[in-house]
């Protein structure tokens, strides 16, 4: 009967808790919306992104009657939509500094995050609210890349399980971009200077993965485009999961532990 | 003894804080009973500001205990917090949302209840003035408007304790009058602290004063009390917050 209650208690806190989530991540889709840079960047990232689709289709048609020829030809799947998975991931690192940057440097830099601290919230649901809002708007963003992928079933077939992991690839690599351009938020006023550290501190993990040559290395471990090529080639594997998910949780903690610090700071 | 500690509202104890080496508070006690406005003045840097964002959990104190309606602010800040409303020097205004936008935004972030959030927010909108803007930008009204919304994020959730940091700044002789009678009405059931340094605005609505200079809490009277003896506030303000020197040259 005690353990019960104890249960009630918990799903109580849960409710309350996710509650309070839920209303800063609609805060932070209201605010996205409202303003015509998320607008303006989705039609550019969807124009890019289609260009790249509609190129490999073409590539993808001229060497057809040459794959007929082969034993096991690679699918219209391996051809088109892996390559624009690979691409869709490097458009997503180029424009996650601008979503970012807002988050929380905006807020400062506006003085209403005295607003937000003052409710009686956590830093935690601040936080996490936050990476909420912009995930899900970044995944308003792998919708639009599904939808292009899904647009072939028009003319043939699909290898969905390829398609699916790199759904789940491209969302998990997001978050991690996600995760630490909030916590570059989290360091600055300046939405600017948050959006530039978010930028170099990206293409410095995938200058990183550029230079890697020797395949056994450690480096190759700690690179996040190297986790992400599994996903693209159709692996699921649970390290690179693992690695995805530590990533994203590492810069989730840093950044509530940074907010609360700041209290202590001033 | 216990109708005491319920009718106090916020009990601040030994209160310091440093930045760095420079102690901007040093040991400051601020009490507050119910239904009382409490004028907290000071020149600037006199340590106001600071001392406000530790009683609203903005800025953790160097030493020293707050509690609020009982509750301790460190140890349980989301139950303290909810019985805070604060409007800081700037006003924490989003200006994309519009006014009802954000005062709902506000109503939810402060657990009303579901049920209440529309009559909550009619009867916020009627006290503070702004009922025929709702659905305005909050980007595109005058300063007087902004800081009246800027009160209204403040009492929505009706909390016991309103802290207003300067709330009149930049307002126009009528906007400011109606901001004092609003603040003399809040006064009537809950406890109000109202930075200022504008010594008319203490006269007209506060019971009793607390003067802030270097950090330090120089002076805590009421005002019936200072009327008593015969001291005009200028005269006091000016005694206690100037430094030797400075008055010997006057």
């Amino acid at each position: 009967m005690k353990f019960f209650r104890s249960l009630h208690w918990i799903r109580n806190l849960q409710k309350k808790y996710s509650l309070m989530i839920l209303t800063i991540a609609h805060k932070e889709l209201k605010s996205l919306f409202t303003s015509s840079l998320a607008w303006i960047l989705l039609a550019l990232v969807q124009l890019v992104l289609a260009w790249i689709f509609l190129g490999g289709l073409d590539a993808f048609l001229k060497i057809q009657p040459q794959l007929i020829q082969l034993a096991n030809p690679p699918g219209v799947t391996e051809i088109i939509i892996t390559p624009l998975f690979g691409t869709a991931a490097m458009v997503l690192l180029m424009v996650t500094p601008l979503f970012t940057m807002r988050l929380i440097a905006e807020e400062r830099h506006n003085h209403t995050m005295t607003f937000l601290i003052s409710a009686p919230i956590s830093m935690t649901d601040i936080v996490m609210g936050k990476f909420l809002g912009i995930m899900v708007f970044f995944s308003a963003v792998i919708v639009l890349v599904i939808t292009l992928s899904i647009s072939l079933l028009a003319g043939g077939t699909l290898d969905f399980g390829l398609l699916l992991s790199n759904v789940v690839g491209l969302f998990l690599i997001t978050t991690c971009f996600a995760s630490l351009g909030l916590y570059i938020s989290c360091l600055t006023v300046q939405p600017a200077i948050a959006a530039a550290g978010t930028l170099g501190a990206l293409l410095s993990l995938w200058a990183l993965d550029v230079t890697i040559n020797n395949s056994n290395s450690i480096a190759q471990d700690f690179s996040i485009f190297k986790h992400y090529e599994n996903f693209n080639r159709g692996i699921i594997d649970t390290f690179d999961l693992l690695y995805f998910v530590l990533f994203t949780f590492t810069f989730l903690v840093l950044s509530i532990r940074r907010l609360d610090g700041e209290r202590l700071r001033g | 003894m216990a109708d005491n500690i319920l009718m106090q509202t916020i009990s601040a104890r030994n209160l310091s804080r440093d930045f760095g080496s420079y102690p901007a508070v040093k040991e400051i006690n601020l009490e507050l009973k119910h239904g009382e406005v409490l004028g907290f003045l000071g020149p600037n840097g006199a340590g106001k500001t600071t001392t406000m964002r530790m009683l609203t959990g903005n800025l953790a104190p160097s030493s020293g205990s707050i509690e609020i309606c009982g509750i301790d602010l460190l140890d349980k800040p989301g139950a303290a917090k909810l019985h805070i409303g604060y409007l800081p020097e700037t006003p924490p205004l989003y200006h994309e949302l519009t006014v009802n936008e954000y005062l709902l935004l506000a109503a939810k972030l402060h657990r009303v209840d579901n049920t209440n959030i529309s009559s909550a927010l009619d009867e916020v909108k009627l006290q503070c003035g702004i009922k025929d803007i709702g659905n305005s930008l909050i980007g595109t009204l005058s300063k007087g408007y902004q800081q009246r919304v800027g009160i209204a994020q403040a009492i929505i959730h009706n909390p016991d304790v309103i802290i207003l940091d300067e709330p009149t700044v930049g307002l126009d002789p009528n906007q400011m009058r109606e901001i004092l009678s609003l603040i003399r009405n809040l006064g009537t059931n809950r406890s109000v602290i109202l930075s200022t340094h504008i010594l008319s605005e203490v006269t007209n609505v506060c019971d009793r004063i607390q003067i802030m200079h270097q950090g330090q809490m120089v002076l805590n009277d009421s005002l019936s009390g200072l009327k008593e003896r015969g001291i005009g506030l200028d005269e006091i303000f000016s005694q206690l917050t100037l430094d030797k020197k400075s008055s010997e040259e006057i």
